[in-house]
């Protein structure tokens, strides 16, 4: 049998970086928001900001230490399955991941240590810093990789020597390339609403089963802040960034809008079956002229369809077409519970509608399924290329044999849904037995089980 | 743009940062695979608390050397790590698959009881032993070479294993077995520290013995590597390290038997690093052993020089924060989680 190395490394690696964005995902918006609430903590002096505190640091540490080791797993990938694109653009992206490395990862690293165990260690402000420090951490390792992956999108700053090999001409245009800023803004923000939902969610089943309602006020509430004033952003942003990629990446907006034919005045298919063979997409639902409206605010705007490129030049559509509007429907529906939470806000009954609180828990993974789903548009949409019309996916990969890489994503698969499975026990167990009062300084889970420096004389 | 290169020997400088980086991994994440090693044969239950209680605030910290290590490689000598990280797939892959299920075992074996208790202690031993083991295989096989076609590996899937890369696997098992069972000394006391004195003295033991089968294969390995260590002048400036080493090995015997606390653990790291010096005195100037030098597989002078920069700015400051949160969690550890 003869295994395509190519196809099966492509299929590994977007397996596990689907695998790993999940917990970034929600480490980038939980840091942010448990500094938050420990500065409301400090601030007020209420117990109660602090048990939720307590609660969610456990579900981010279960949740940052998987994100950390599969997040290893993707820097030695990068080497095993696509030693050809290393060779050639180390050069030009190694700098930035080395640029996170040392910025990011040994920041949240330590500073998580302390976060986690060493409440009766430091002073109530330096572990408040030690939040806020891995919370800047995560937004920075956010600003290097996406950096990196929006490089490979629009690459500027470079030069290609006569031995295939890229070389960089500016730092700037290299970082600051010309996607970078949408790509890194559409992200943070979607962290941070995946977040939102995922507490808010959490949050109303504790309001349903009428458990610790205090806590579940502040979950809720803070996470519909969040959907009623984050949500319309997110959109407007998203729409910079369309509008950007039709700049740029012509070929991946004609799969999004499942448009073959250049057209002026294209409409928007909401819903529709892009056919490969036939070179057509069956329109069920259509707008007209909205595509034109939106990506070049002229109702009779031309749009380039795919036959514009040659076969072997257009990205798979219908994966393409479908994960845009899974992502899209996703970002309506969290406008909606936002405007809903504004209307019951207004009628006093924001943490009383049983129905709401069924809403808002449905609504709890929706933030990772719309992430994965923005993900696929972006990578699966700038294929064939690795590097944006200058470098072939194909070109990129290891020498290795199909059979291995086979075998090594079998070992992958496995063990990331033993580990995926366990960890989302653990999260619930946690969710489960919901905040605990906090008793006394010296609560056992803030140390850890390490005992205070000073036990050290006393003791012996 | 900024260029060091006409002012510093900017492949050397970055040789230097990653030997660095890779050999604070080597100590640092070495001291906690080695608990994860002794795991299973500690004498209680509370003194495995004590152990994993001991490292859960910096096996986070530890093992982001290793992605230094490899990013680093892969922006400094990105012909290296298209080259290296190929030919050594498997083992590769094994290895981040033993880290997995050690780095997730920290979170779940506090929140479980019972069997899961217990299925997450054998994932953290079982874990570290093998992410130890293809890490010795690793370095066994690197300083065995690689075969090389053009900018590409041109070997098979399986040239790294063999006998000496099989050696080099147990013999690492051993090494970490022993930086972790001294830092146990100094992070635990009781029953605790006195099983990790014993397991130390045994660890010792056979990384002797393993030194000195390294010591006699390696200048057999190729000529090259006989030629470094066996002519003269070479044998003359080369001696104080196999010398060095063996004092070494005394004093840290007798410092075990005087039932001192942290001096084992430093005689350890010093041990270690004598080895690393051993190492890199034979690798000298190769990055793809006897194939590419430093100079052939260095990055753009460019890149090297940003990469410096911040190098240079930042390694100080995380090393600093990374004392900071040693010393936060100093003292001895105790036995309560959750």
């Amino acid at each position: 049998m003869d295994l395509d190395p190519i196809l099966l490394s492509r299929i590994q690696f977007a397996f596990t970086i689907s695998f790993h964005i999940i917990f970034p995902a929600l480490t980038i918006g939980l840091s942010s928001w448990l500094a938050v609430v420990e500065g409301l903590w400090l601030i007020t002096g209420h117990k109660v900001y602090q048990e939720v505190y307590k609660l969610w640091v456990k579900i981010f540490a279960v949740t940052f230490a998987m994100g950390v080791v599969s997040g290893v797993v993707m820097s030695y990938q990068l080497g095993t399955n696509w030693s050809g694109f290393s060779d050639s653009i180390g050069s030009v992206l190694g700098p930035l991941f080395a640029f996170e490395v040392l910025t990011a990862f040994f920041l949240e690293a330590s500073f998580l240590g302390i976060m986690l165990f060493g409440w009766d260690r430091v002073t109530r402000g330096m572990h408040f810093a030690s939040t806020v420090i891995v919370a800047l951490g995560t937004v920075t390792s956010a600003f290097w990789i996406l950096s990196a992956n929006s490089w490979m999108q629009t690459p500027a700053g470079y030069e290609i020597s006569n031995t295939l090999l890229f070389q960089p001409t500016s730092w700037m245009e290299i970082i600051f390339n010309p996607s970078f800023p949408y790509r890194l803004l559409h992200m943070v923000i979607a962290a941070y609403l995946t977040t939102a939902f995922f507490v808010g969610g959490i949050g109303s089943w504790y309001l349903l089963k009428k458990r610790n309602l205090p806590h579940a006020r502040i979950m809720v509430g803070m996470a519909m802040l969040m959907a009623v004033f984050v949500t319309p952003v997110q959109i407007l942003v998203g729409d910079l960034h369309g509008v950007n990629t039709f700049t740029y990446q012509p070929a991946k907006v004609a799969a999004i809008e499942g448009l073959w034919e250049t057209q002026k005045g294209a409409p928007a298919i909401l819903l529709g079956w892009p056919d490969k063979t036939e070179e057509k997409t069956k329109s069920l639902l259509e707008i007209p002229k909205l595509t034109s409206l939106l990506l070049t605010h002229d109702p009779e705007g031309e749009v380039k369809g795919l036959k514009e490129w040659p076969k072997e030049e257009r990205p798979p559509v219908a994966i393409v077409f479908w994960s845009f509007r899974v992502m899209v429907g996703i970002g309506l529906l969290m406008l909606a519970t936002g405007l809903m939470a504004i209307y019951l806000h207004f009628r006093k009954k924001l943490f009383d509608k049983k129905w709401f609180q069924r809403w808002c828990l449905a609504m709890t993974p929706s933030g990772f399924i719309a992430v994965l789903a923005g993900w696929f548009v972006t990578e699966i949409g700038r294929q064939p290329y690795i590097v944006y019309g200058l470098m072939r996916t194909a070109q990129a990969a290891s020498p290795v044999m199909g059979r291995h890489v086979l075998l090594s994503l079998v070992a992958f698969v496995v063990v990331y849904t033993f580990i995926f499975g366990a960890g989302l026990y653990y999260i619930a167990k946690l969710i489960k037995k919901g905040p605990q009062p906090f008793l006394k300084q010296d609560d056992i889970y803030g140390s850890h089980g390490l005992n205070p420096p000073v036990l050290r004389y006393s003791d012996a | 743009m900024l260029d060091f290169s006409p002012l510093l020997d900017l492949p050397l400088i970055s040789g230097g940062v990653i030997a660095a980086a890779i050999f604070l991994y080597v100590l640092l994440d070495g001291f906690d695979l080695g608990v994860g090693i002794l795991f299973p044969f500690a004498p209680s239950e509370d003194c495995r608390n004590k152990m994993m209680n001991s490292i859960a605030p910096f096996w986070d910290g530890n093992e982001t050397w290793l992605v230094l290590g490899g990013g680093g490689l892969f922006a400094t000598f990105p012909l290296a790590y298209a080259i290296l990280l190929p030919a050594f797939y498997i083992p590769i892959i094994l290895m981040l698959l033993g880290l997995i299920f050690r780095g997730v075992a920290f979170e779940f074996r506090f929140k479980s009881k019972g069997k899961m208790h217990t299925l997450w202690d054998y994932s953290f031993h079982f874990g570290s032993l093998a992410a130890a083991f293809f890490q010795g295989v690793l370095l066994g096989a690197f300083v065995e070479g690689v075969a090389v076609k053009g900018r590409a590996f041109g070997g098979g899937s399986f040239d790294w294993l063999n006998a000496f890369s099989l050696m080099t696997g147990i013999a690492l098992i051993f090494g970490y077995a022993l930086l972790g069972s001294t830092w146990t000394i100094l992070k635990t006391d009781a029953k605790t520290q006195e099983w990790a004195r014993k397991s130390a003295l045994y660890s010792l033991l056979y990384v002797a013995l393993f030194m000195g089968l390294v010591c006699l294969w390696v200048p057999f390995l190729n000529d090259k590597l006989f030629v470094r260590w066996f002519t003269f002048p070479n044998l003359a400036y080369l001696c104080p390290i196999p010398l060095l080493t063996v004092v070494t090995f005394i004093s840290l015997y007798k410092s075990l038997a005087k039932k001192q606390e942290a001096q084992p653990f430093i005689l350890a790291i010093l041990l270690f690093s004598l080895g690393y010096l051993g190492l890199m005195v034979s690798l000298w100037p190769w990055i793809v052993p006897y194939q590419i030098s430093l100079w052939q597989a260095a990055a753009n002078p460019k890149s090297l020089s940003l990469i410096l920069i911040g190098v240079f700015f930042l390694l100080p400051i995380t090393l600093g924060y990374t004392a900071y949160s040693y010393y936060v969690f100093r003292g001895k550890s105790g036995h309560h989680y959750e």
